[in-house]
């Protein structure tokens, strides 16, 4: 590299600068080490993806500072990092959801999806019983007295106790035990009441405790019997198979599911690879594709009416007040530009406290003068109106503001030129501002429409897509957008969180976003400034 | 007779200018009421005492700041908490945004390196994606950093600003760059000649002249992460930790109606320190809108 040090002069800066570079060496050192302890413990956690991760970053800024050849990336490697940790690694993650079945029922590992079947219990019919006595405190603790055929008692508590021995055998004076029956069974317990047979009997809490330890439970079965539970599940590590040990049946793993011939599942399944089904699923569900028509032609109307209504409105203000002779201008533009200076968040529930049906200012308003009170919340096209109007408000003083100077830098020797021709002020208006104007801006309004087609906060602060769709099965409203609805059904579906659903819908609006702005890259001849040699 | 004609002429041309004149005042009425409606109705909430947004009038009677001192006792909505996180998030975060871009951008405009245009191009087109879409890896990733080295993880506002700066790079790089390619090369090239390094070219000649640019990445910046609230109410779920928008929107999902006052109040608060930067630095956010940021 030419620019590396190359034309120092004397020793003296010379040994300064390898000093500073001992010192940034030795920072790059101290970074390295920290950075491989975190490395090390997510590796050791079992968070490999983001190890990956963590191990290019460290080997990037490595090279960055130790290859002369590439010492430019000491520039870029701390940005580049954040970019890679919290842009990239995200999408690569979403991407790979997209065929997953990850989301409820299937978050966890194989591993603990076979440990939590594998302790699913049941209560036999026959088998192994014991005798019972229960008792009761004043909070609702029960105590169970069991006595095995072998003449063995013991005492436990129920398997969701804390702190205490669950177990613990029979002697007088400790644990509270007082005197003790001819069976064996503690006459009192202190902080306990004994309950006698019928009362036992007829205590609802009690046949759905399980006593005893977590591998050793018991559970009332009968008024004079309790009974150990068992296993419900066998898992074979063979065929990777379940068999339900109480009628037989047996469940084969399908894409994370364990499933029955009959179509039964158990729950919980695990995260696994499924393919394409979430995208096909997307394409052929009729309660999921009705919905998704709705939302994305909705999506393409609102950023559209949103883009014209605050273009026109912002533009009109840019013609008509750009005059040069009118006075007030910069009074004017102060007011006008006040609504895009409050954070949008904010605006939006101002206008969701304004436009409320019931008690808000708008419709007691119209009540008053015109004796309307449209219900802006719950009936779909008032609601789309309201989200038109509140966005409208929301975005012509930035399109004001841009129009206004991409006006004046129309040179006005063109307008001469065409009032000369007899050229009318509307069809200056039409054939020359409109077309130079379109090419200046044209890029601000496609990177406009993209972040209106992507407007979250609008939409989901505002009456969160609401009103619902009848016929969907997922949460979807009609002024959902895609992102909102993906937002839902990641976070707060009506079938439960469905983050691989989910990550296929964002994986074909990534797609979806990115052509948009290819485009406007091609508007701008960005990429040609990309590589200007400058 | 010329004469008369030409007068009437001149008497409707004046006429035309003044009916003309007046619509466009009429119109301009119309648009400053639409636009400042919602601010003076939200001032009036704010220092109405009824504190309800079914009984609010437009003009309120014994008008107080009953909502205002409301807002500073409430233990549950902790508003000048919140406040308090958010300046201090938007601000780490503004800082160091413009710390990595300005010399992500030094290093695209003044070295020529392979792969030099397709990272960038990569790096604009990667920004285009809402990271909102990748929200659950954005959780996951945060929670298995915290899991290891806790101030960056979930619920800590390093965890946050970490994430923000993920997003830092992109537009702003590409705004950075295009100003600094305006920058002659002479100049650094004659200082090397002089023996200055990279560092010294950097630090002593470019970053002074970059004051413009810095300006307006710094506020769009600082807006940005001051608004942002979708990331923070998932990242951040404690209640003391959180920023004012998320601690607004909160406020209003449960029974706003009846707390409306007390709401205006706090977002007439919010709103303020953006506004005053918004009226006092219109012309540069101009320059900076004009150059193609969207506001965020």
């Amino acid at each position: 590299m030419e620019n590396k040090n190359g034309s120092m002069g004397t020793v003296a800066k010379k040994s300064i600068s390898s000093v500073s570079s001992f010192i940034t060496t030795f920072i790059m050192i101290a970074v390295d080490v920290l950075l491989g302890y975190i490395t090390y413990q997510l590796a050791r956690m079992g968070y490999f993806p983001l190890t990956v991760i963590f191990i290019i970053i460290i080997l990037m800024i490595s090279v960055a500072f130790l290859v002369p050849k590439l010492s430019h990336l000491k520039w870029i490697v701390v940005g580049l990092s954040a970019w890679l940790l919290f842009s990239i690694f995200p999408i690569l993650f979403t991407i790979f959801n997209a065929f997953t079945n990850y989301g409820d029922g299937h978050l966890i590992s194989q591993a603990q999806a076979i440990e939590q079947i594998s302790n699913q219990t049941y209560l036999p019919e026959i088998g192994k019983a014991y005798e019972w006595v229960s008792y009761r405190s004043d909070d609702n603790d029960y105590l169970l007295w069991v006595k095995d055929n072998e003449e063995s008692t013991f005492i436990a508590r129920p398997v969701e106790s804390e702190g205490e021995e669950r177990v613990f055998d029979v002697v007088p004076g400790e644990n509270g035990i007082g005197e003790i029956d001819d069976d064996g069974a503690p006459l009192t317990i202190e902080g306990y009441t004994r309950l006698n047979r019928i009362i036992a009997a007829t205590d609802q809490n009690l046949t759905n405790i399980k006593f005893g330890d977590p591998d050793k439970t018991i559970q009332v079965r009968s008024p004079s019997e309790a009974a150990e539970l068992l296993p419900l599940f066998k898992y074979h590590a063979d065929d990777n198979t379940f068999e339900n040990q109480q009628i037989g049946t047996i469940y084969y793993d399908r894409e994370g599911t364990w499933t029955a011939r009959d179509g039964s599942k158990l729950i919980p399944g695990y995260n696994s690879v499924i393919g394409f089904d979430n995208f096909v699923e997307f394409a052929t569900s009729p309660g999921l594709r009705g919905p998704l028509v709705t939302i994305v032609t909705w999506n393409f109307i609102f950023a559209t009416m949103s883009l014209l209504l605050t273009f026109s409105l912002g533009l009109l203000i840019a013609v008509i007040y750009g005059d040069p002779h009118f006075k007030g201008k910069k009074i004017l533009r102060s007011f006008l530009i006040i609504p895009y200076t409050i954070p949008s968040l904010i605006t939006i529930l101002i206008w969701r406290g304004m436009l409320n049906p019931d008690l808000g200012i708008v419709n007691r308003m119209l009540e008053s003068f015109l004796g309307i009170s449209p219900d802006w919340f719950n009936v779909p096209i008032l609601a789309r109106i309201a989200i038109l109007t509140v966005n409208t408000w929301l975005g012509y003083p930035y399109w004001m503001l841009v129009t206004s100077g991409a006006l004046q830098s129309i040179p006005s020797d063109i307008y001469e030129a065409a009032e000369v021709d007899g050229a009318t002020g509307f069809q200056r208006f039409w054939r020359i501002t409109l077309p130079l104007l379109l090419v200046s801006v044209g890029p601000l309004m496609i990177a406009s429409f993209i972040f209106n087609f992507n407007n979250f906060n609008l939409i989901y602060v505002f009456i969160n897509g609401g009103p619902p769709i009848p016929t969907a099965t997922t949460t979807a409203g009609y002024t959902d957008i895609i992102i909102s609805y993906v937002y839902n059904l990641a976070f707060a579906s009506g079938r439960g969180v469905q983050y691989g659903y989910a990550s296929a819908i964002s994986v074909v609006l990534f797609i979806l976003i990115a052509i948009m702005s290819l485009i406007q890259f091609r508007f701008t001849n960005m990429w040609e400034e990309v590589g200007e040699n400058v | 007779m010329s004469n008369q004609a030409k007068d009437k002429k001149t008497i409707t041309i004046t006429q035309q200018r003044r009916i003309g004149l007046i619509l466009r005042w009429v119109l301009a009425a119309v648009l400053i009421i639409f636009s400042i409606f919602p601010v003076i109705w939200i001032v009036s909430a704010s220092i109405d005492p009824v504190n309800n947004l079914a009984t609010q009038k437009l003009i309120p009677d014994n008008a107080g700041f009953k909502n205002f001192r409301e807002l500073i006792n409430n233990p549950i909505f902790p508003f000048f908490t919140w406040l308090w996180n958010s300046i201090k998030v938007s601000v780490i975060t503004t800082v160091l945004t413009l710390s990595l871009t300005t010399m992500a951008a030094f290093a695209f405009s003044r070295f020529r390196f392979k792969g030099r245009q397709s990272l960038l191009k990569t790096i604009l087109l990667v920004q285009s994606f809402p990271n909102l879409l990748a929200i659950v890896a954005l959780f996951s990733i945060s929670k298995q950093i915290g899991d290891v080295f806790a101030s960056l993880g979930l619920n800590t506002h390093g965890g946050l600003i970490l994430v923000y700066l993920g997003g830092a790079m992109g537009m702003n790089i590409w705004l950075m760059k295009g100003y600094m390619d305006t920058i002659p090369r002479d100049i650094d090239e004659s200082a090397h000649v002089d023996g200055a390094n990279d560092w010294q070219v950097f630090f002593y000649l470019i970053l002074p002249l970059l004051r413009p640019i810095l300006v307006v990445i710094g506020i769009l910046s600082f807006i940005g992460t001051y608004g942002e609230f979708i990331i923070a109410r998932t990242l951040l779920t404690k209640r003391e930790l959180q920023t004012v928008m998320v601690g607004l929107q909160i406020y209003t999902s449960g029974q706003y109606t009846q707390n409306w006052g007390v709401f205006s109040a706090g977002a007439l608060i919010a709103a303020l320190p953006i506004m005053i930067i918004y009226l006092v630095l219109q012309d540069q956010i101009v320059g900076g809108l004009t150059a193609g940021a969207v506001k965020g």
